[in-house]
């Protein structure tokens, strides 16, 4: 499965970066939001894939079963990585919305000037 | 404003919210065991005040609230923070847990620790900083 | 002796207090620290004499081999002795000289961090503290020099003496480090650790293991560099006269007696090791000798008081300099007794230039004469100390000037350039000695801007006993040669020397030299105004000098080169800014893969049929989001995607993160909603070229992405970590967690977290902020229009 994922993140993560480089700030959003899954699922796919085994121990017992359970080393990196992703998501779209407002402009190319 | 007059919503999100924070503070509780914890059980508490505040409006969602999203994130980060005092006391590293079995005539053995509270903070943080946002934003409207 | 350094920098901190508690009389009470570690070190005198050395260990950077160390011998015990001595009296005559200035407290703080920097730099064994001290004293030199800092021209002044210093400190610190890493090299020295630092260590190396080396040469250069710019030696001096747009007590001690000496207090102490070589002994003897015939030629040529000082201290900081570069023992002892001569004359020379200033308001030696009337003191005592400058029997200058003589009869190298222009320049040392004591004193009285009197107290005294030191030393010179000349001299030669200082060694060619100068300098004296109508003639030369480069470089040249680079690499374009990181990045891994990296392609492509469902969702809502036009479709797209990406958590056991994402998701959209539509409808701007280049890019970043993957499953990071097994491990028996990816999260790593919910607060108070603030913009800007129209 990883070989697969290999590309799947690949697609992702160029998908993402086309988005990122056009000119359209509403495209330069959405190309945030794939580039976070992108990164999130490199780091996933990385340490290996398993399959139905969570990093969970069952009651009583000292590890986790079946043995070998997943890693849960990148499991705890990558769910605070969603959850601030989700904050600075919110930052860059009212920060977007803000110079959309006053500039009045939605081409980046028009946002050069920094003084409104 | 974002304010929905279907009673549906309106009726089923006043009988939902208890629901969904009481299921928010359960996986709270139990996330050092099971999966939840503060992150998730944060995610699900203020997806349930969204929802109030789109049944509703921002007014009568920050009156149901009864703290402003600032107090509760700052409460949040302060408790995070202070949890691992209590650990400087005994020498050891600023954040080392420290655990202490309480045993209660009724509730049986609980077990109290710094980790627990420092999952408290974090509850408290996603939950402010999240409604935080939204309510903001849908304030600007 | 770290308290010493310290309590310096604990004063300069307290200074402004101490202003408010003692208002004028500061100075006098500021200045019994300076007094009282000019105690502390003299006590330290008799055994130093004895050749022992002192040294306090302090243990700074441990983990990089770093220390603090402090050590006094009888070279670092002359400086200290000058820093305090001289400290003492010029916080004394400042007090005096800036009383009644309001930024007065700035004074006292910026002097005495210079003096316990200059004091940390005089004390320093290791070279890494050495240099960070060094540059202390041109950042407080800086603050000093700009003193009068509502005065632009002063400003400039001292943003170049920085400039120029701390440029050539940066040039020393690669230097040092290259000694550090010939006196460390296994086939040399081969010194480990905070050794390889220590200047003691260093000397102690034999010397051919460091002039052999192949860095020796690149070193010595770059060390050089700092030097010569610290002490303002050819091309690098024109800094110091217009440092000297600081306050005079600022001039007289950083500027003549202390700070501008850094340079030669490093070139004596590294003599021994990095000495005695041909490029030693002839660079810096010519560099020396040329600053010292251009320091006394302008010296000359000035009519400013305080201008002719300064070339004249550049002047005596080439007549050091060259010295060193001879680097005889009697070389070394001509160049201790110049060393202390010179600080003593100059800086009670300078106090004089202050007090003539502050009492007459001008400083013009065309103007001044006649004084000697209302300032009886004054006069006195410059004439005491021109004599000595003048090098004339019995004061302690003459020695420094005999023994110059006689060091330069038996220079090894370039030994004619050397003769030639140390006579030239005791002949117009003779004439400047003149201008200075006797011209503004003697003769006819003439008007002056303010009514002259003499000068308080304050001012006098140091001129007073620094003239009084000049006259003991000369007349008993065994009195100074055994207190410290001798130490210095032998910390700086290696070894005892057979020579002594006395004023009278026999008739010999140094004496007939002396006489013929000075018969030589009276006459340019007496005609003093045809000379300089000479030296005028040649102004176009002057202003093409090294400091017409400078300031060429700096007003055109950098700010051509910023405009020029800023141009491209800011250019103000998001896109250009990502390509240019991505095509660095791609680049850079790419790199990494040809050389080293392969792909094995070893593991399995085993693959559920759902898995494969899941992904292909992923792929082709991704596409979609990429190449739809149209905003909903797009927003929607990037909505499937992460949904397929929870689920593609849940297949492959991470419960947390599938629920978290899900939970991210849904408030994504209620963010989106919110937000986004706002926001105006896709529009196409870029031109097809561009989405050509675009895509081309995407390709080989995802491209990469993917090779990076395929790589890092030969290396199986999960089965060789360490890390993630141990949390295994623990998570029930010491963490009391079944969860093991909250224990993680609240346990093992709290830290982190700890980070990522304040990042997560701030996020939220940054869109608070943004929104809110916007809204009091809005207002303010009703409120504006609204008075406009009522005005109207």
């Amino acid at each position: 499965m990883e070989p697969l994922m290999a590309y799947v993140v690949g697609g992702l993560f160029a998908a993402s970066i086309y988005m990122i480089l056009r000119r359209s700030i509403v495209k330069l959003v959405i190309g945030l939001i794939l580039l976070s899954n992108a990164a999130n699922l490199l780091i996933f796919t990385a340490s290996g894939l398993t399959r139905g085994a969570p990093p969970l121990i069952p009651e009583g017992a000292q590890f986790p079963d079946p043995m070998p359970a997943a890693d849960p080393l990148p499991q705890a990196l990558i769910l605070t990585a969603i959850v601030i992703a989700f904050g600075v998501l919110a930052f860059a779209v009212v920060l977007i919305n803000r110079a959309y407002e006053i500039l009045g402009v939605d081409d980046l190319d028009l946002m050069k000037e920094t003084d409104a | 404003m974002i304010e929905s007059k279907s009673l549906i919503l309106h009726t089923a999100t006043r009988f939902l919210l208890p629901l969904q924070l009481l299921f928010s503070l359960f996986l709270l509780l139990r996330g050092h065991d099971e999966p939840g914890g503060g992150f998730i059980a944060g995610l699900v508490a203020a997806g349930a005040i969204a929802l109030y505040l789109f049944a509703f409006d921002v007014p009568s969602t920050k009156r149901m609230l009864r703290a402003s999203p600032h107090d509760l994130f700052g409460l949040g980060l302060l408790l995070a923070a202070v949890s691992g005092i209590p650990a400087l006391f005994l020498g050891k590293p600023y954040l080392t847990a420290l655990w202490w079995e309480l045993e209660f005539p009724f509730f049986g053995e609980i077990k109290l620790s710094t980790p627990l509270l420092f999952d408290i903070g974090v509850y408290l943080v996603v939950i402010g900083s999240v409604l935080s946002i939204v309510m903001t934003l849908a304030e600007a409207e | 002796m770290l308290l010493a350094v310290l309590s310096g920098f604990i004063l300069a901190i307290a200074a402004p207090w101490f202003f408010k508690a003692f208002g004028d009389r500061t100075g006098w009470v500021l200045a019994i620290l300076p007094a009282a570690l000019a105690v502390y070190f003299g006590s330290y005198i008799p055994e130093v004499m004895t050749g022992e050395t002192v040294v306090q260990e302090v243990p700074w950077i441990p983990s990089l081999d770093i220390e603090l160390t402090f050590f006094l011998d009888g070279f670092s015990l002359l400086f200290a002795m000058l820093i305090t001595v001289i400290g003492t009296l010029v916080v004394i005559y400042g007090g005096g000289y800036l009383k009644g200035d309001k930024d007065i407290p700035r004074f006292y703080v910026f002097i005495l961090a210079f003096m316990a920097s200059m004091l940390g730099l005089v004390l320093s064994d290791s070279l890494i503290s050495l240099f960070v001290f060094w540059e202390l004293t041109s950042i407080t030199s800086f603050m000093l020099i700009g003193y009068y800092h509502d005065n632009a021209k002063y400003r400039k002044c001292a943003h170049q003496s920085m400039m120029v210093t701390v440029g050539g400190g940066l040039a020393m610190m690669a230097g040092l480090i290259l000694l550090m890493m010939i006196v460390s090299d296994p086939a040399g020295a081969g010194l480990q650790g905070a050794e390889a630092f220590s200047l003691r260590a260093i000397l102690a190396v034999d010397s051919g293991l460091i002039t052999g080396h192949e860095f020796y040469v690149p070193a010595l250069l770059l060390i050089l560099a700092g030097c010569f710019t610290k002490s303002a030696q050819v091309p690098f001096h024109f800094w110091l006269p217009n440092a000297m747009a600081g306050p005079t007590p600022v001039s007289s001690y950083l500027h003549s007696a202390t700070m501008v000496k850094a340079g030669i207090y490093l070139m004596a102490r590294l003599q021994p090791g990095m000495g005695g070589t041909e490029l030693w002994m002839t660079l810096i003897p010519i560099v020396g000798a040329t600053t010292m015939f251009m320091g006394m030629y302008f010296a000359l040529k000035s009519t400013g008081y305080k201008q002719v000082l300064a070339y004249s201290t550049i002047m005596a900081l080439g007549v050091l300099t060259m010295l060193i570069g001879i680097g005889t023992e009697k070389a070394m002892l001509a160049f201790v007794a110049f060393l202390l001569a010179h600080a003593m004359y100059k800086g009670a020379f300078f106090m004089i230039a202050g007090i003539v200033d502050h009492e007459t308001g001008t400083k013009d030696l065309k103007v001044l004469s006649g004084l000697r009337k209302k300032m009886p003191i004054t006069a006195t005592v410059a004439a005491v100390v021109a004599v000595s400058l003048a090098g004339f029997p019995p004061l302690f200058g003459y020695l420094g000037k005999k023994m110059m003589f006689e060091t330069a009869l038996e220079a090894p190298n370039v030994q004619v350039y050397i003769l030639t222009l140390v006579a030239l320049t005791a002949t117009m040392g003779i004439a400047v000695a003149g201008l200075l004591g006797v011209k503004p004193f003697w003769g006819e009285e003439a008007e002056t801007p303010k009514p002259a009197h003499e000068a308080p107290l304050s001012m006098l005294l140091g001129p007073i006993v620094l003239a009084t030191g000049s006259l003991t030393f000369g007349l008993a010179p065994f009195f100074a040669d055994s207190a410290l000349v001798q130490a210095a001299v032998t910390a700086i030669w290696g070894q005892e020397t057979d020579y002594y200082l006395a004023l009278w060694s026999g008739f010999n060619t140094a004496v007939v030299m002396s006489a013929v100068t000075l018969v030589a300098g009276l006459l340019v004296y007496w005609q003093w105004d045809r000379v300089r109508g000479v030296m005028e003639s040649l102004q176009w030369l002057y202003d093409h000098g090294p400091e017409w480069a400078y300031t060429h470089g700096m007003d055109r040249f950098l700010p051509w080169i910023a405009k020029k680079q800023t141009g491209i690499i800011q250019n103000g374009h998001l896109r250009y800014y990502l390509l240019t990181i991505l095509l660095t990045l791609v680049t850079l891994v790419g790199y990494a893969f040809f050389t080293r990296g392969e792909i094995t392609g070893a593991l399995s492509f085993e693959v559920h049929f759902y898995e494969l469902l899941v992904v292909l969702v992923m792929l082709t809502a991704a596409f979609f989001a990429a190449s739809t036009s149209s905003r909903l479709g797009s927003v929607a797209a990037a909505g499937v995607v992460g949904f397929s990406v929870a689920v593609v958590y849940i297949f492959f056991s991470a419960p947390d993160l599938g629920i978290t994402q899900l939970l991210v998701e849904t408030l994504t959209v209620i963010l989106l909603v919110l937000v986004l539509f706002r926001l105006p409808e896709f529009v196409s701007f870029s031109t097809t070229a561009a989405r050509i280049r675009d895509v081309f890019v995407a390709l080989l970043v995802g491209g990469m992405m993917t090779a990076l993957l395929l790589a890092t499953q030969d290396v199986q990071l999960y089965e060789h970590d360490p890390i993630s097994h141990y949390h295994i491990a623990k998570s029930v028996p010491e963490a009391y967690g079944r969860n093991i990816v909250n224990v993680i999260l609240v346990d093992y790593r709290t830290l982190d977290t700890l980070g990522e919910i304040f990042v997560l607060a701030l996020a939220a108070i940054g869109v608070y902020a943004m929104v809110k603030f916007r809204k009091r913009d809005e207002r303010l800007a009703a409120a504006e229009a609204s008075e406009k129209e009522e005005t109207a």
